[in-house]
């Protein structure tokens, strides 16, 4: 469980955060949505210890990230897988290395263990015969196949993404937010998940928080976030023309 | 304005320093990645380092032997200890140094730099990677253990360079150079050639890794920094160089 509580924080003068208080549960794919530029990335990396919020605090089961140091986070990192906006994978290792990286950085499994188990994440992600191909060789819903089983090969307590979906057709996108649901009910974990994309927050989204100028407009679930009357909402959820039209022949039909 | 930016850079070298001595996670991982950069900087620069030294040498003996023969009074075999001590001294470790700062400081400025770009050193970090110590560490270990073999393949390399230019161009005989090789041997030249050959990788790798480790923004700063550590470095050098001599000659 992640609580945070009043995080701030501004670059220069501008302030980016303006006092953030939520929680996001186990087993639960928790979402964050908002305009570009509202906010997400940096209040993900705020709470995954990249950076510094000037006030408030950010509870991991209890544990404070906010005034750790450098080994402290180390320790708690362990526990955290992510999937970054651009991959993030190693582009001098094959696929199979990128996936048993933290293995052999970590744990003292013997190289057959370790094969085991990253034959396992592969395949859990569908991704069972890219083995020895390198990033660059590969599509882009490969390579978010390919961050998320790295992101979970050390069975992380908490699973965190950066718009998994950009740059996805939508049934791969599809396939992704699937795969990060049946992984985060299955191994309860707590995941947090940034995004524009009103498929996937419609599809997976077990809670809602909308950011709007630096702050928490909205909260909810996949089943209220169609009924808000929240203005700002709304003109985030329907923005094209055609979305309204429905949204009108929708709230006529209920 | 300059000075404060530059002092604030100086820092934050210095605890970039300071953090790279750490207590590894995985002694073997950073092993395996010291092996693989003193692989890289070895084998990929013996060839340049080992004809530039050749051919340095060879023209240092060409030059001053035509000076030497203008002047009449000095032996020919004085060319031997001559060669060896400008190989030993100065254009082994200087003139390799700034031939590593061109390759290695921009091989390694451009790796890291696109792996912080592409948030690969951001995905490193959430594993709970030292990233510091297990990115920066191994290549500047490396370099400390492979360059100095390097320096003295191209003064070995040198200083037969002056033996064939003179026999080549009609000097003076193998005879006469080894003659002059053995002559008046000073053993704290050789102490010199060790000293920069340390210090010299030890400043390129870690100005290129600092320039690298911290880019900011996408291909353009990337190229900037790469340019970058090739300047500071070389800079570093000749400074060091003259500072070294001061020192300890
Ligand atoms: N390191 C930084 N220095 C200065 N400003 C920053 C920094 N990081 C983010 N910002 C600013 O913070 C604001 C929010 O950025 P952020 O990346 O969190 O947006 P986002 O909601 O993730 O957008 P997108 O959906 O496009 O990814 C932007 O105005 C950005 O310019
Ligand atoms: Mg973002």
């Amino acid at each position: 469980m992640i609580v945070t509580q009043d995080i701030r924080k501004s670059f220069g003068e501008q302030q980016i955060l303006k006092g953030i208080n939520t929680s996001f549960h186990p087993g639960q794919c928790n979402m964050i949505i908002g305009k570009s530029g509202s906010g997400k990335t940096v209040f993900m990396n705020c709470i995954v210890g990249l950076v510094i919020p000037e006030e408030g605090s950010i509870l991991l089961n209890d544990r404070n990230i906010v005034p750790m140091n450098q080994k402290e986070k180390s320790v708690l990192r362990k526990e955290m897988g992510m999937l970054f906006q651009k991959n993030a994978l190693f582009d001098s290792m094959t696929v199979e290395e990128n996936v048993r990286f933290p293995l052999d950085m970590f744990t003292n499994m013997t190289m057959s263990e370790k094969s085991e188990r990253v034959n396992f994440c592969l395949q859990r992600v569908n991704l069972p015969s890219a083995n020895h191909k390198f990033p660059s060789e590969l599509s882009g819903g490969m390579m978010k196949r390919v961050a998320l089983a790295r992101a979970m090969v050390l069975n992380p307590k908490y699973l965190f993404c950066d718009e998994p979906n950009s740059g996805l057709d939508p049934q791969t996108a599809l396939v992704i937010d699937e795969l990060i649901q049946e992984i985060t009910r299955e191994y309860q974990i707590t995941t947090v998940i940034n995004t524009h994309d009103m498929n996937s927050v419609i599809g997976i989204g077990d809670k809602i928080i909308y950011l709007y100028e630096g702050e928490k407009n909205w909260e909810g679930s996949n089943k209220e976030i169609l009924h808000t009357e929240n203005e700002k909402l709304n003109d985030f959820i329907f923005a094209s023309e055609f979305l309204k039209e429905i949204r009108k022949l929708n709230n006529r039909t209920i | 304005m300059f000075i404060l930016d530059a002092l604030e850079g100086f820092g934050k070298y210095i605890s970039m320093l300071g953090s790279i001595v750490a207590k590894p996670e995985k002694l073997s991982m950073y092993w395996r990645e010291t092996m693989r950069q003193m692989y890289d900087i070895g084998v990929g620069s013996f060839w340049i380092i080992a004809i530039v030294g050749l051919f340095i040498g060879g023209v240092t003996a060409v030059q001053f032997s035509n000076k030497l023969l203008t002047f009449g009074f000095v032996p020919m075999w004085w060319m031997g200890s001559m060669t060896r001590d400008s190989m030993f001294l100065e254009l082994a470790p200087t003139i390799s140094a700034l031939l590593l700062a061109g390759k290695i400081g921009s091989n390694i400025a451009t790796e890291l730099g696109t792996m912080r770009i592409t948030e690969q050193i951001d995905a490193m970090d959430i594993m709970g990677v030292n990233t510091r110590a297990f990115l920066l560490g191994p290549k500047i270990l490396g370099s400390l253990l492979i360059v100095p073999i390097l320096v003295i393949v191209a003064c070995l390399l040198g200083t037969l360079g002056g033996a064939l230019a003179g026999e080549l161009g009609g000097f003076y005989t193998w005879e006469e150079y080894k003659y002059g090789l053995q002559d008046d041997f000073q053993p704290q030249y050789v102490r010199l050639m060790f000293i920069k050959s340390y210090v010299f990788p030890f400043l390129i790798t870690s100005i290129a890794c600092y320039k690298g480790f911290y880019v900011k923004g996408g291909s353009l700063e990337l190229g900037k920094a790469s340019t970058d550590a090739v300047v500071y470095s070389s800079i570093a050098v000749v400074i060091a160089n003259f500072v070294v001599a001061f020192l300890f000659l």
